[in-house]
């Protein structure tokens, strides 16, 4: 897995994951998060997008992630799932715990201004 | 036949064909080290030898993917506690239409009936536990030996 992290205008922190969020390479990703938690950054969309697989290990990061969010009074949106990853999400209910867009644009601009 | 790779890698996979009454039957046998970072490159081995794209559609491709890698999974990490002394065993087969795949760790096995269902509201937002799950949602039929360190899934074309 490799990810790029950017900020956009309006300060939401985006993350694109490419290739397989999975056992091997989960904690990159936490550390990732919570280094930004540490700069103060509370708006973050994970974006998918060029991402082929997520095992359970890399849902499970991803509620890790979301908890330390929440608990920091921040907030995290995921986005540009494909078909297959998106049925893991609804298959594991975990499509009713994140906000889940399209695209990354749609997911940045699902927070309030 | 044994699989070229990294020497680290030290998979070591057997394949054959063997006549029978319902057409070729292959088989496959892989011996797997305790590295989690073999996951993927032993999945893309069985679906390689196992299961062609003709054979399989797209969507049941993925499952299967994903039941194979999480059984792996489970095996080096909850199973053999990443030991690398320890080793997991694959073992596939493809016969008619069906694709049986057993994956057995060195561990002290577990009972798969204690597993709770992840997708209770109160269990939504616990980091592990789901790989059971999907592997069981995934595939056609999933058993376990009498110790609980042997998962046999099987996976129907249709």
């Amino acid at each position: 897995m490799a990810f790029t992290a950017s900020k956009d205008a309006t300060g939401v922190y985006l993350i694109r994951v490419e290739g397989q969020l999975i056992v091997g390479n989960r904690q990159e990703l936490k550390t990732a998060v919570q280094e930004a938690l540490e700069h103060a950054e509370r708006r973050f969309v994970i974006d998918f997008s060029r991402t082929g697989y997520i095992d359970s290990s890399g849902l499970g990061a991803l509620v890790s992630i979301s908890k330390k969010v929440r608990e920091q009074g921040g907030e995290l949106r995921l986005s540009g799932l494909n078909e297959d990853l998106r049925s893991l999400f609804e298959l594991t209910k975990l499509d009713t715990l994140f906000a889940i867009s399209d695209t990354a644009e749609r997911a940045l601009g699902g927070f309030p201004a | 036949m044994t699989a070229p790779g990294p020497a680290s890698l030290r998979l070591c996979l057997r394949r054959r064909r063997v006549p029978s009454a319902s057409g070729a039957t292959v088989q496959v046998s892989l011996r797997v080290p305790s590295d989690v970072g073999c996951i993927e490159e032993v999945v893309d081995l069985l679906m390689r030898h196992c299961c062609s794209d003709s054979w399989l559609c797209r969507r049941r491709r993925f499952n299967l993917r994903v039941a194979v890698a999480e059984a792996l999974a489970n095996a080096i990490v909850a199973g053999n506690r990443e030991d690398k002394t320890k080793w997991v065993e694959v073992q596939a087969e493809l016969r008619g239409d069906q694709i049986r795949v057993e994956v057995t760790d060195q561990g002290p096995g577990f009972d798969p009936t204690l597993v709770a269902a992840p997708i209770d509201p109160e269990e939504l937002d616990r980091p592990n536990g789901r790989g059971l799950f999907l592997i069981r949602h995934l595939v056609d039929d999933v058993r376990f030996n009498p110790q609980g360190n042997s998962i046999c899934m099987t996976l129907l074309r249709h």
